[in-house]
């Protein structure tokens, strides 16, 4: 029962407040979504804690019926088992503090009703994703959830780059969903069910079938799991149609927190998870799983390490970090996959709300290479901010204490190494070295904001700041709308100390609260959930079947020796590094660059994607229209058709004349004559 | 005659109305033409709430011998019942749309529309096959004229091109008509749609249908009359032919082709496949790059509307249902979109995108409606878009799965044109003064756009108060294409016509073990 009030409640905060914006107010819109939502997450935490102590059971509560068409089946469900119970703290968690954070970060906008009545949109979507009892329900929370994305993208719609980013979200997730569904037709047709229950028990009936694909016979689940993986890729932002993941940091920052880094984007992984008796069947498939993730894991690293943009490195450690998720249930570790999922959802809403309070303090600049020595001046984001860093590099001792990503990265990473398969060791090398990476981007983005000398003045944002004082109210609004300006071309600094004058000041406690109460989950999470999620005896008594559990792969990788070392070593080597380039010897970085100028352009134009998808998709679907259009349909049809029936009748006779110029007349005469035609011969029969 | 005779009352009404339009001064005209098509909705509403679900196939049938052989015969079935349903709900909008931005001839530009009225219904209802024909002809009469009359600056052009194009199918048509009737000797639909007819000869038949509703559709390579009909038709006249002319060539394909000549239908799957392929990538990319608001919409009906035939020809349930609902939908969707030009097109007299731009400033109301539309165009779960599309794919997988591919990239080229239509319309900054000048909906507008958006979440949403009517007649029609597909695939004399992958699907094979 409560479940219902869990979904539907964000869903009439939403339809209340978006439609009555202007008569409630936006005190009201914004108490209403904020209040639903924790209200939300108020009831879901029982029932999460009812699963963790092993008295909950699953349920299936129906609420309308939704469409019958032969065998095609399905209804609106809320189904709620361990699997749900994770996501909907984490969903609800998330969503409830980047409500009350918004409150303080868009605390100047002209528009917040809107934006909060999205933000709860957003939230009923994600969560009728996460209880979908059937694959079509899910689909609805998926497209719901980028139907979201895409207006929380584009919620600045005045800023050309932020609508070209929200149109290229819905579009590349677009891609996805064709997999998605596809593989849903497939599956219905296998099956002869949509109901996830159903086609998960009837899993092993197709074991070693083949299935008739574009032309070809081939392996029924692999198709089948490689479809919707491929909807998975699309919203998780895989390597390959990950490209509409950094674009989306245009929308602002709570936005980023909440969809692009704790929930939506993790959608993926809860389908992988969600079918994982279907991807258990398909070694193929879960080999092409492990590689996409490995391989995702590791590109978005790379790349992370050279952006300059605060929110652009965590979008692609993000991304990186999805990537471990993917390879964590391709080589069959569901339950590491999810615990990933659930860590990384704190640490990493932590992070970019961290980097939000930074971004608001230093007047909308996110440029790291104007911050610099802001340690003193936000002291609790910079401890927030440090939490979130020693959780996502995953700082701990085996058997003593660690932060949360110690927990889920590491169980990863021994599963990946334990799993025996060579897709699975070559995972485990990806994940390690991207571990590696991992620790030096975030290291780095801590050094660079929070230590060293202030290097501010050289900043539009901040001048924009200093000589606005009075200003302030409608110039952030401004910088919403202009965020291309050449950077500190005309820098001055009569100060001297790289500050301009400016001193950031730190955030409300309605951004500071949502802050702390993470930090708490960065650095609590995996030290208290980790027997439950991944534990060798509680595993699989918490998921009770809601995810395929592995005894022997957790017990493999509870003894790999040596090898379990290997992630803290790397992460302290990325800190090391990180601490030389950026406090020890700040000119090493510009060194390094000049020696490796080719390889540092291309990761900084992360690896060429956008312009290569741009040469060989966009620019030839216009060209090619025009060319239908033009060529085509003028030149060729029309031309060829009405036009040369018309030149040919002209030149045929001269009544066609009279046809064409009183066409309707000798239309209706055709007709007439037709009739009396019809009517005579009927009665002369 | 049994019973009352609503089915004439609804013919009726608008044809009275039509009459009593010519007469009158401009306003009055107006008032009598809303008033008749409420009316009409009212009767509408009482059809559907009196229509018997899982009784007697034809309902409410009327029956007069006019002369020999030629009777008024009426009668629907699940299937007309939504179609006329569609046409009485969305008249009083077109009345609405026209009621400030039509200021000459009013009188006869209001009984063209309800003549045209009289007419939609009389094809949706008529039962013998001469009588269809009258109807289904006449009822681009009205349309030529309204383009013609009350059109742009092109209008001679596009009235001609619909013309020729239409011409051709209709002999062609109403030539197979005669044959028809003198074989199976009557003209009576219901009964035909039951009669056997010689294989040879429903190749025939079916291809010179074929020409008729093709182009009705439209199909690709026959589809370049409508981008210019819309363009130069007067927003209302858009509307109802997105909204419901369009649907004649698929109510046609459901009525005639596939019944009646169902083997015919099975050996040219193919050929309608190759078809509607093309047609979604084709018609797609070249919405793409549109400059006209309403050129763009146009190209998107016609890929829509080769979701509508590829789903008729995968023969089974979720095909046809599919494709009832994607016409449904269409109807509804692209009619709102039309109107939606239609708005913003009385405030600024234009249709060039680039002239817009920002509108989410002025017209945030608005704004969000053409979301909501825009969203049920691109098949978003939860609007009537996703339904009858994902019921269609979902069809036309069992007959091939690369058909299903190409047209499912349908919904990637959808969410291209269509949001990069409303990226430079809505949004943006405001780039002209009389753009941001333009003020938001009025009443008026609301009592258009709010019952439009309402049905359209409706239907996406608990669509079944739509597929329940026409649940027995489709589960028929399913019965006599299997039959046929059967005959067909052990006929072996068309063997290289009919790959076995279309008649049984080896995925079934796979489904049969479970």
């Amino acid at each position: 029962m409560q479940i219902l009030f869990i979904v539907f409640l964000p869903l009439l905060a939403a339809i209340v407040g978006g439609l009555g914006n202007k008569a409630l107010g936006n005190l009201a819109v914004k108490t209403l979504t904020t209040g639903a939502l924790f209200i939300s997450c108020a009831l879901s935490w029982p029932i999460f804690i009812s699963f963790l102590s092993g008295h909950a059971e699953a349920s299936v509560t129906p609420v309308l019926h939704w469409v019958s068409s032969g065998a095609m089946q399905f209804d609106w469900a809320l189904r709620v088992d361990t699997l749900t119970a994770v996501m909907l703290v984490v969903v609800t968690s998330v969503s409830a503090l980047v409500h009350l954070y918004s409150w303080g970060y868009m605390d100047e906008d002209p528009d917040q009703p809107r934006f909060f009545a999205y933000l709860s949109l957003f939230t009923f979507a994600m969560l009728m994703l996460v209880t979908a009892d059937n694959l079509v329900q899910m689909f609805f929370g998926w497209e719901g959830v980028g139907l979201a994305s895409y207006l929380l993208i584009g919620f600045w719609f005045r800023k050309p780059s932020a609508n070209a980013a929200a149109q290229k979200a819905f579009v590349v997730n677009r891609v996805g969903d064709l997999g998605f569904m596809l593989g849903i037709f497939g599956t219905y047709w296998v099956f002869g069910t949509v109901s996830i229950p159903a086609i998960l028990d009837a899993v092993p009936s197709v074991h070693g079938q083949m299935i008739h694909f574009l032309g070809h016979q081939w392996d029924t689940m692999t198709v089948l799991c490689i479809l919707l993986f491929i909807g998975a890729m699309g919203k998780s932002a895989q390597l390959g149609l990950h490209t509409w993941l950094p674009d989306a940091m245009e929308g602002p920052t709570p936005v980023s927190a909440l969809i692009h880094a704790a929930t939506m984007v993790t959608a993926g992984v809860f389908m992988v998870c969600r079918l994982s008796p279907m991807f258990h069947a398909s070694p193929t498939a879960s080999t092409f799983v492990t590689f996409i993730g490995a391989a995702t894991c590791l590109f978005a690293a790379t790349v992370g390490t050279t952006q300059w943009d605060i929110k652009r490195v965590i979008a692609y450690s993000t991304c990186s970090q999805l990537g471990y998720m993917f390879f964590a249930a391709g080589v069959g570790a569901y339950g590491a996959a999810m615990f990933h999922l659930f860590t990384h959802a704190f640490f990493k809403a932590l992070l970019f709300l961290g980097a939000g309070s930074v971004i608001h303090a230093m007047h909308h600049e996110q440029d790291m290479r104007y911050y610099g020595g802001l340690r003193k001046e936000i002291p609790l984001t910079f401890y927030a901010m440090t939490a979130g860093t020693l959780a996502i590099t995953g700082v701990g001792i085996a058997g003593a204490f660690g932060f949360a990503g110690f927990y889920s990265k590491d169980a990863i990473l021994e599963a990946a190494f334990a799993s025996g398969s060579e897709m699975g060791r070559f995972a485990w090398g990806m994940g390690v070295f991207a571990a590696l990476l991992t620790s030096f981007y975030s290291w780095r983005l801590v050094f660079l904001t929070f230590f060293g000398r202030p290097r501010w003045a050289q900043s539009e944002h901040i001048q924009h700041a200093v000589h606005d004082v009075h200003g302030h109210g409608d110039h952030a609004q401004d910088d919403h709308a202009h965020d291309d300006h050449s950077h500190g071309a005309h820098g001055h600094d009569a100060h001297g100390d790289g500050t301009a004058g400016y001193h950031p000041h730190e955030s409300p406690l309605s951004m500071l609260i949502p802050l702390g109460l993470l930090s708490v989950g960065a650095i609590f999470a995996g030290w208290v959930f980790a027997p439950h999620f991944v534990g060798l005896e509680g595993a699989a008594e918490f998921w009770k079947g809601a995810v395929i559990v592995d005894k022997e792969l957790i017990e493999a990788s509870e003894h790999i020796g040596f090898w379990s070392l290997a992630p803290t070593i790397v992460m302290l080597t990325g800190l090391f590094v990180a601490w030389y380039a950026y406090i020890r010897n700040p000119r090493f970085p510009a060194l390094f660059v000049e020696q490796f100028t080719v390889v540092h352009r291309f990761l900084y134009n992360k690896w060429y994607f956008d312009e290569l998808y741009d040469l060989i998709f966009v620019r030839p679907a216009f060209w090619i229209g025009r060319q239908f259009w033009k060529l085509g349909d003028i030149g060729i049809i029309d031309r060829f058709g009405p036009n040369g029936a018309a030149w040919v009748v002209a030149q045929g006779s001269r009544a066609a004349v009279k046809l064409q110029s009183g066409y309707l007349y000798s239309y209706a005469l055709v007709m007439l004559v037709g009739l009396v035609g019809a009517v005579s011969w009927v009665i002369a029969r | 005659m049994t019973g009352f005779p609503i089915l004439s009352l609804m013919l009726l009404v608008p044809l009275v109305g039509a009459v009593a339009c010519l007469k009158a001064s401009a306003p009055t005209a107006r008032m009598i033409a809303l008033v008749a098509t409420l009316i009409d909705f009212a009767l509408g509403v009482v059809l559907w709430s009196q229509y018997q679900i899982g009784g007697p196939q034809w309902q409410f049938t009327e029956h007069a011998a006019v002369f020999a052989g030629f009777s008024w015969k009426l009668g629907i079935d699940g299937i007309a019942l939504m179609l006329i349903e569609l046409s009485v709900f969305l008249m009083p909008v077109c009345i609405g749309a026209s009621w400030t931005s039509i200021q000459t001839r009013v009188g006869e530009y209001m009984a063209a529309f309800l003549l045209m009225e009289t007419l939609m219904i009389g094809v949706f209802t008529a039962q013998d096959l001469f009588l269809f024909y009258i109807f289904f002809e006449a009822g681009l009469i009205p349309m030529y004229l309204i383009i013609g009359v009350w059109g742009g600056a092109d209008r001679i052009y596009a009235s001609y091109k619909f013309f020729l194009y239409t011409l051709l199918g209709s002999v062609l048509m109403l030539i197979a008509m005669f044959w028809m009737v003198n074989n199976a000797g009557t003209s009576d639909i219901p009964t035909l749609m039951q009669y056997n007819f010689p294989v040879g000869a429903q190749k025939w038949l079916w291809l010179a249908f074929f020409a008729s509703f093709a182009v009705k559709m439209p199909m690709w390579p026959v589809h370049t009359w409508l981008p210019d009909a819309h363009v130069q038709a007067p927003t209302a006249g858009s509307v109802i032919l997105a909204g419901v002319l369009l649907k004649m060539g698929g109510y046609g394909f459901i009525r005639f082709s596939l019944p009646m000549f169902p083997d015919a239908s099975v050996e040219f799957a193919r050929l309608i496949f190759v078809l509607s392929m093309i047609a979604v990538v084709y018609t797609s990319l070249v919405a793409l790059v549109q400059h006209d608001m309403k050129k763009l919409i146009a190209y998107s009906s016609v890929a829509h509307m080769a979701i509508v035939t590829v789903g008729l020809f995968a023969f089974n349930r979720q095909g046809l249902e599919g494709t009832m609902i994607v016409m449904l939908s269409h109807g509804l969707v692209a009619g709102a979109l039309f109107l939606c030009v239609g708005i913003i097109y009385d405030r600024l007299h234009t249709r060039e995108i680039d002239r817009y731009g920002g509108l989410a400033i002025n017209m945030p109301r608005y704004a969000l409606f053409f979301m909501v539309f825009t969203m049920a165009s691109v098949g978003l779960p939860g609007t009537s878009g996703f339904v009858g599309e994902f019921l269609s794919l979902a069809g036309i997988w069992q007959s091939s799965t690369t058909v299903t591919l190409v047209c499912t990239t349908g919904i990637i080229l959808g969410a291209g044109y269509m949001l990069y239509l409303y990226r430079r319309v809505i949004f943006g900054e405001q780039k002209h003064a009389d753009t941001a000048a333009m003020p938001d909906l009025d009443m008026r507008e609301f009592a258009m756009v709010i019952p439009l958006a309402l049905v359209v979440l409706w239907m996406g949403i608990y669509p079944e108060s739509f597929l329940a009517p026409m649940r027995n007649d489709i589960g028929a029609l399913e019965a006599r294409m299997a039959a046929s597909r059967w005959k067909m695939a052990n006929a072996g004399v068309h063997a290289q016509v009919k790959p076995a992958r279309l008649a049984v699907a080896p995925s079934t094979k796979v489904g049969e073990a479970r």
